[in-house]
């Protein structure tokens, strides 16, 4: 593994230990590695399928276990209308079955490793996984480390993880999370009940406090340029500003 | 490994041999990016061209835009596996700016840079013979900022990180160095054909 944590990454097949449906359209795939391997909070894993015809099909998912070395990792993928892959594991896939991934991949959207400062992560729907795999390694590793989740979705039920990040919520007061709920009125006060913009950005800055170092920002492009706007306005610095786009 | 039940799209009909291993086709033209999107206005805009630390020439935006122009149209491919078919794009072969910059074959690779502090390294024989340009216009209408306008290199061949958005510079260097992407896991030359996508592809 070199510093920037990529390595030789092979395929491997892996099985599906257990399948949770998250909200009504991401389920959490629960997957035992035939080779673990120990990956970084912000990595993901190609998976490719094959047909019998041996047509094959490759998509990128994140990684949203955290990065304690163990033969599971758990996969959040959202159902997307005219998926090819999504629709394979929405509608197909069932415990049991194998699958191939090569993993772990990506050496730009890490969470820093050691991390000292302030921490801000804004997503958009299944735009949580990456952050999450940041937010449950931060909850072991780095508990001090100030971190906002700035955390945009449809509706309360869209909110992919909202129990466990409710829960570190309430247990962690260096985490802020502010939700930001787009088609229905926010239950909390301290949530925001409209779209993204670079007023919230400024809103959840304030509550974190300290001015962060680092900022991890994934969701669709056009939900990405907003938020990074935001950050740019607030006067943060664009090199700290790491992004993922999906989508593609 | 067959997987249990997925039998996919299947192939793309007559189109499948112009889809590289591993990609799947898509209509529409996503987006990646490792950062915020730059705004470069044009009348900020300058393209440099160094050998080593020195640079050789600097066009303005109106000044790059006099030098010859070249039409294309390209099937791309990005890493992250989707495939677009037959994008039009209009601008300066880097043959073209080589010329203009009186420069011929001053070492065999180029790191290409960009206004947002990216780069990607190309050899030099992979830039020339009509095989890369500095884009100006895709589909007839100047590159969006979401595409790497005002100018992005377009490296049509290799996999689409190569193809640089927001360029400002090229530049010559004595051995392949890695750029962005090559330092963090990607393959040092990316051909979609080979499916050099990471390191040890």
């Amino acid at each position: 593994m070199t510093d920037n944590g990529t390595q030789t990454a092979s395929w491997q097949s892996c099985v599906i230990e257990e399948i949770v449906q998250q909200t009504p359209s991401i389920k959490s795939f629960f997957l035992r590695l035939s080779r673990p391997f120990a990956h970084i909070a912000g990595q993901h894993v190609d998976v490719r399928l094959t047909a019998p015809d041996g047509y094959s099909a490759m998509r990128s998912y994140s990684i949203a276990s955290s990065a304690a070395s163990s033969p599971i990792i758990e996969l959040a993928v959202e159902r997307l209308p005219d998926g090819e892959v999504s629709a394979y594991f929405h509608d197909i896939a069932i415990v049991g079955d194998e699958i191939e991934l090569r993993g772990p991949l990506g050496g730009h959207f890490l969470w820093p490793e050691p991390a000292v400062d302030a921490v801000l992560l804004i997503g958009a729907g299944s735009g949580l996984v990456p952050l999450m795999a940041m937010i449950r390694h931060r909850r072991t590793q780095d508990p001090a480390v100030p971190t906002a989740l700035l955390l945009s979705a449809r509706t309360a039920d869209d909110v992919l993880f909202s129990e466990e990040l409710h829960s570190v919520e309430i247990s962690d007061a260096a985490f802020v999370l502010a939700l930001a709920i787009t088609r229905e009125d926010p239950i909390r006060a301290s949530d925001f009940g409209r779209r993204i913009d670079s007023a919230m950005v400024e809103e959840v800055l304030a509550r974190l406090h300290r001015k962060p170092t680092q900022i991890f920002v994934c969701g669709s492009n056009d939900f990405v340029n907003i938020a990074t706007e935001g950050a740019l306005l607030a006067g943060l610095d664009p090199s700290i500003i790491k992004t993922e786009r999906y989508g593609g | 490994m067959v997987t249990r039940g997925f039998t996919g799209r299947g192939s793309s009909g007559d189109q499948s041999g112009r889809i590289p291993p591993g990609q799947h086709l898509v209509e529409n033209f996503p987006v990646l990016t490792a950062g915020p999107t730059p705004n470069v206005e044009l009348a900020d805009w300058k393209f440099t061209v160094k050998v080593g630390p020195k640079p050789v020439k600097v066009w303005n935006w109106s000044e790059f835009n006099a030098l010859p122009k070249t039409k294309v149209t390209k099937d791309i491919h990005c890493v992250t596996s989707w495939s677009k078919l037959d994008t039009i794009w209009e601008g300066v072969l880097i043959e073209d700016i080589l010329a203009d910059a009186g420069l011929d074959r001053p070492t065999d690779f180029v790191l290409a840079h960009s206004y947002d502090d990216y780069s990607t390294n190309v050899p030099l024989a992979d830039l020339l013979s009509g095989k890369a340009m500095v884009a100006l216009k895709f589909a007839g209408q100047p590159i969006t900022r979401d595409h790497g306008g005002p100018a992005r290199l377009l490296v049509p061949h290799l996999y689409f990180w190569k193809s640089a958005k927001w360029v400002k510079a090229l530049q010559f260097t004595t051995r392949d160095e890695a750029g962005f992407w090559e330092l963090r896991g990607y393959h040092i030359y990316g051909d979609p054909g080979r499916e050099q996508r990471y390191t040890d592809d």
